[in-house]
């Protein structure tokens, strides 16, 4: 499903000086697996994530999602690549403020080139539990049901790569579990691969599969 | 979800912003409008006034000059052209008259108020359209003013309202074009009808009499420049016609007599004036001074021409039958005309004195003709008060009949009611419908070849006179409102670019989500388009319904007509262009879009 090779990526600082932030020499998942992956601030998480979903290009190595190296895509060609494989929820959930519970799911549907399904995204906010919210704005619901609002939206085009970045860490503990075990819950049921950022023992407990990202990352190895 | 969902979506998100910069789209777009449909009401008001008929005619210099004077009553008039040269139009036997259908004389020269007072024929309203298909029409209860009642008038709608005249009320023109004039009242004229508005610069004027505008004093052309003109004027193969007219003129003269024709009076006129003007040295036209009383004076003048002359005599008697109204219900001239249309008078000429002044002086004319060619030449043409005052042709019988009708006028009741001679008339300028298009360019072009006149079209003039001056003040005014236009679009970017930061964030989602930079891109320049077309839309309605408000004013002021729906074809050109535009300008900010670091937006802390 997923197979990183040889990644590298690295910033240039301000004075010139080069940054390595990632330097993975090999990360595999396997279709419909689903994995917490550990670190702490700084050590490359988004930077990765970021490079798993074409959002950022790495210096070198092959990114191969679903059989696509798009490490080696042109911008557009991973925007759609993006669009039709890959979900992503945000530790800022980023609904659009503009845009109802409905829209936002739609929103999603809106670049994979096909047509949005209105069914397919009542459906998914039916699932999540906002069957009759769905006209809201974001600014109307709680935080726990923004969060859902953004795990329906990466839903919307049935991924084959979920991605999420510390889904938790702006949700109270108190709706902490239900956000992870919707995560999971959606995932297994279509079959897509889960890759989950956090820092959080308590959610990483809860999966067989637990990567530390210093121990994959030579990079922040060698900081 | 379309483009221009989400971008309605952002929209919707900033309403107030939005809507502040989408309406001062809509105040340019209104204004715009504004411009283009005054420029219309300016240029269909003018052009309906040039219509209606193909020429004007009138004293040679400028042809703008021209036409501003005679169909907007604007500026001042060129100088006058002789009253034969209006006779030659409206002789379908001569060469300029044969391509005329109706041509009307116009005078000026006086002004009321500061309208002006035009002196014209009553066919003016009769023979002659305001516009294309539409015939002048009086308001209730009044008429047309008529031929042989000199001092009638008709006055256009504004002038009754603005000076609060109406049907049964006298003015009295004031001598000179505006109100600065010398300020001499002249005689009084009644107003017999009040027009109903045309739209054209005729609601400006007022109308009088053409016979009764030539009896105000001033209006007679100098007796001196009379007897200077003619000489020179008349080509000397002129004797030859005189001879001929002699022997025609009996005959002529009695046909006069039977018909009780009008041109009678001119032959009395004709004496009677010129012979008073000799005893006044020169100074033409006094005798009206004062009254105005059209009745008796004919008849009086008939009283007192003794009878140094039998066939004077006659005449006179068989006039005075006549009465004024049969006799003047046709032009005076008009007459006269026909029927000497067949003795090839040069053109120029005054035929009619010629011939009645043979009458009177046939013995002396006949005995001099073998003299001195000029001399003859005087007399045929017309100019036997000149002559007998000037040239000295001591011929007893003239003398005689000088004095007598000098002493007759001196005893002052043939006051004013007595066409002015023709040779003595001049008109300002001709209003000519030709027989046709072809026609009006024919004449155009044999009228502009001769010496004495110019033809000008109107609606070509006006045409030049738009695209030389109006339409550069309606380019620089469409540039004043298009750049408040390209104001509104720029603002309509710095609104949208301004909102930029806030947005970076969505920005970076969608791009997430897996919207490409193009989408990104796109949304914003929907966004702006959005923008500038709602407002243009606004401003189109907002101008419109503001047309269609003060429409019924404007139709008030010039006649012409607005609706909501008078859509200028400029504006289906210029204002889609102009919002094309303002939509454009959303491109800078679109760009922005188009370059977010999304990874960098996405890592940004909210």
């Amino acid at each position: 499903m997923l197979l990183l090779e040889n990644v590298k990526k690295s910033y240039t600082e301000p004075d010139g000086a080069n940054l390595p932030i990632l330097d993975i020499p090999e990360f595999r998942v396997a279709p419909g697996e689903q994995l917490a992956l550990m670190g702490r601030s700084g050590c490359g998480k988004t930077t990765l994530l970021h490079v798993i979903a074409g959002i950022s290009r790495p210096d070198s190595g092959l990114v191969r999602v679903a059989g696509v190296d798009i490490a080696r895509l042109p911008e557009h060609g991973r925007d759609r690549f993006r669009a039709d494989n890959i979900g992503y929820i945000f530790q800022t959930f980023n609904l659009l403020p503009g845009f109802s519970a409905l829209e936002n799911v739609l929103l999603g549907m809106s670049f994979t080139g096909g047509r949005a399904d209105e069914g397919r995204a009542r459906k998914l906010l039916d699932q999540v539990g906002l069957g009759r919210r769905l006209s809201h704005k974001p600014a109307m619901l709680s935080v726990g049901e923004q969060q859902r609002v953004a795990v329906a939206r990466a839903m919307a085009n049935r991924p084959k790569l979920l991605l999420a970045d510390e889904p938790t860490a702006n949700v109270d503990t108190g709706h902490q579990q239900q956000i992870i075990d919707l995560i999971r819950a959606q995932s297994t049921e279509e079959n897509v691969a889960l890759i989950l950022v956090t820092h959080t023992p308590e959610v990483s407990d809860q999966f067989t599969r637990v990567e530390q990202l210093d121990r994959l990352n030579q990079a922040v190895v060698n900081v | 979800m379309s483009l221009w969902k989400i971008a309605w979506r952002s929209i919707q998100q900033r309403a107030l912003a939005s809507a502040l910069t989408g309406f001062s789209m809509a105040l340019g777009v209104a204004l715009i409008v504004a411009v283009l449909v005054a420029q219309k009401v300016i240029r269909d008001s003018f052009t309906r006034g040039a219509s209606g008929y193909h020429l004007v005619v009138g004293k040679k210099g400028s042809q703008l000059q021209l036409v501003l004077n005679t169909v907007y009553h604007l500026q001042d008039p060129i100088e006058n052209i002789p009253y034969s040269y209006y006779k030659r139009l409206i002789t379908p036997s001569d060469d300029l008259g044969k391509n005329v259908k109706v041509a009307i004389p116009y005078c000026l020269g006086d002004n009321y108020e500061g309208f002006r007072v035009v002196g014209t024929i009553p066919d003016l309203f009769t023979k002659l359209e305001y516009a294309d298909g539409k015939k002048y029409e009086f308001e209730e209860g009044g008429r047309n003013f008529r031929l042989k009642n000199y001092f009638e008038a008709v006055i256009g709608s504004t002038v009754a309202r603005e000076a609060k005249l109406k049907v049964g009320d006298e003015f009295q023109p004031v001598h000179g074009l505006s109100d600065e004039g010398d300020g001499h009242k002249h005689d009084a004229f009644k107003i017999v009808g009040v027009l109903k508005p045309t739209g054209t610069a005729n609601d400006r004027a007022l109308f009088i009499n053409i016979e009764g505008f030539y009896l105000l004093e001033n209006h007679a052309k100098p007796l001196d420049e009379v007897a200077a003109a003619k000489p020179a004027a008349k080509p000397p193969a002129d004797d030859h016609d005189h001879a001929h007219d002699h022997a025609h003129d009996k005959d002529a003269d009695h046909d006069h007599a039977d018909h009780k024709d009008p041109a009678h009076d001119h032959a009395d006129h004709d004496h009677a004036k010129p012979e008073e003007a000799g005893h006044k040295d020169g100074e033409a036209a006094h005798d009206h001074e004062g009254e105005a009383q059209p009745a008796g004076g004919a008849k009086a003048s008939a009283e007192g021409k003794a009878a140094p002359d039998e066939h004077a005599d006659h005449d006179h008697a068989k006039h005075d039958e006549a009465e004024h109204e049969k006799a003047a219900d046709k032009p005076p001239a008009d007459h006269d005309h026909d029927e000497h249309a067949g003795h090839d008078h040069p053109p120029g000429e005054a035929h009619d004195h010629a011939d009645h002044d043979h009458d009177h002086a046939e013995k002396g004319a006949t005995d001099k003709a073998p003299a001195d060619k000029a001399h003859d030449h005087d007399a045929h043409a017309g100019h036997d008060h000149a002559d007998h005052d000037h040239d000295a042709h001591d011929d007893a019988g003239h003398d005689h009949a000088d004095h007598d009708h000098a002493g007759h006028d001196h005893s002052g009741h043939s006051h004013s009611h007595e066409p002015l001679p023709e040779d003595q008339r001049e008109v300002t300028a001709v209003l000519v419908l030709a027989k046709g298009d072809l026609y009006a360019s024919n004449l155009r072009t044999k009228i502009n070849e001769g010496e004495q006149a110019q033809a000008a079209a109107p609606i070509r003039v006006i045409a030049d006179f738009f695209q030389k001056i109006v339409n550069s003040i309606t380019v620089a005014l469409l540039s004043l409102t298009a750049l408040i236009i390209v104001i509104s679009g720029i603002g309509i970017m710095v609104s949208i670019y301004n909102s930029m930061n806030d947005r970076r964030r969505d920005i970076a989602v969608m791009r997430a989500l897996g919207a490409s930079r193009g989408t990104v891109l796109a949304v914003i320049l929907v966004e702006s388009i959005l923008l500038s077309l709602a407002g243009g839309v606004v401003g189109v309605l907002l101008g419109h319904t503001l047309v269609a408000i003060l429409g019924p004013i404007v139709e008030g002021q010039t006649g012409v007509s607005l609706g909501f729906f008078q859509f200028d074809k400029y504006e289906l050109v210029l204002i889609p262009g102009l919002v094309a535009l303002a939509s454009l300008m959303g491109y800078l900010p679109a760009l922005s879009a188009y370059r977010t670091d999304v990874a960098k937006a996405l890592s940004a802390s909210p």
